[in-house]
C-alpha cells in the first residue's frame, strides 16, 4: 500500500509538469484534473492507514468541487474560443475585449 | 505478496498513461489516455477497499466530467495544426521544476512511506457506502447542504458563461 504513496506523488509531479508543457489551455485543463486525482488517491491510501473514514468524505468534497470546477472553466474556455478563435494559452493575456 | 504484485502492476499503468495524457500531441488522445488513468485509479481504489469512491469516481469522472471535456473538445473543431507548442527552453524548466518538485514530495513523506506498515489499521470496513453514508449525513450534513448551493452557483454561471453574446445584449 505505500506503493500507492509514491504513485500518488509521481502523478502530481507528472500533472504539474503536463501544466506547466502544455499550451493547450484544455489539457492545462486535465493536466489540472490529474493533479486533483493525485491528492484523492493520497487522501484515501492515509485514510486506510488509519482507518478513518474522514479523508474519504473530503475526497469526496473534493469530486464535488472538481465537477463544478471542471464545468464552470470548460465555459469560461468556450467563451474565450469565440472571441479569441484560440486555446494558445498565450492568447488568454486578457479575458476582456 | 500477490496483493503486492497487482499494486505494483496498476501502479506503474498509471503513470504510464499519465505520462501519456501530457506527451501526446492531439487533444482528443489526451481525454482518452485520461480517461484510461481515471479506470486505474478507481481500480487502485477498489484495491484499498473503498468501494463507495471506486464508484464515484467511476461515474463523475470517467463519465461525467471527461465526456464534457471531449463534447468541448468536438464542439471546438480543432485541427491538429492548430495545437501550440512550447519552446525547448521553457519545457526543460518545467521538466526541472516538476523533478524537484517529485523529489521534495518524496523526501517529505520519506518516513511515511517506511513506516506505514505499522499504522496498518485492522478496520477495513471504513470504505463501505454504509460507514460513509453514515458519517456524510451526520457530521457533515452542513458542508454536504452547502455543496448543493455550489452546484446552483456553477450551473448558473456554466450557462451565462457559454451563451451567445447577441442573446444577453438582445
Amino acid at each position: 500500500m505505500d506503493f500507492y504513496l509514491f504513485v500518488s506523488i509521481a502523478l502530481f509531479a507528472i500533472g504539474a509538469i503536463g501544466a506547466m508543457t502544455r499550451k493547450n489551455m484544455i489539457v492545462l485543463l486535465m493536466c489540472i484534473e490529474l493533479m486533483l486525482n493525485a491528492v484523492n488517491l493520497m487522501l484515501v491510501t492515509f485514510s486506510t492507514f488509519y482507518g478513518n473514514g474522514d479523508a474519504q468524505i473530503f475526497v469526496f468534497f473534493t469530486m464535488v468541487v472538481a465537477a463544478a470546477e471542471a464545468t464552470v472553466g470548460l465555459s469560461i474556455i468556450i467563451m474565450a474560443y469565440r472571441n479569441l478563435k484560440s486555446i494558445d494559452i498565450d492568447m488568454y493575456n486578457q479575458l476582456k475585449n | 505478496m500477490s496483493l503486492q504484485i497487482i499494486s505494483i502492476i496498476l501502479g506503474s499503468l498509471t503513470l504510464a498513461s499519465a505520462l501519456l495524457v501530457v506527451f501526446s500531441k492531439h487533444p482528443v488522445r489526451s481525454v482518452i489516455y485520461l480517461v484510461v488513468t481515471f479506470f486505474f485509479i478507481t481500480s487502485m481504489y477498489i484495491m484499498m477497499n473503498a468501494q463507495f469512491l471506486a464508484i464515484v469516481n467511476m461515474i463523475v469522472y470517467a463519465g461525467a466530467i471527461m465526456v464534457l471535456f471531449l463534447f468541448v473538445l468536438m464542439l471546438l473543431n480543432l485541427n491538429k495544426e492548430a495545437e501550440p507548442v512550447t519552446t525547448k527552453g521553457s519545457q526543460l524548466a518545467a521538466f526541472i521544476a516538476g523533478g524537484s518538485l517529485f523529489l521534495v514530495l518524496i523526501t517529505a513523506l520519506k518516513d511515511t512511506l517506511t513506516l506505514g506498515q505499522t499504522y496498518r489499521a485492522h478496520n477495513d470496513q471504513i470504505g463501505l457506502v454504509k460507514q460513509l453514508g453514515n458519517l456524510l449525513f451526520t457530521k457533515y450534513l452542513v458542508a454536504f447542504e452547502i455543496t448543493s448551493i455550489l452546484f446552483i452557483a456553477a450551473m448558473v454561471g456554466a450557462i451565462l458563461l457559454a451563451k451567445r453574446e447577441k442573446q444577453i445584449i438582445e
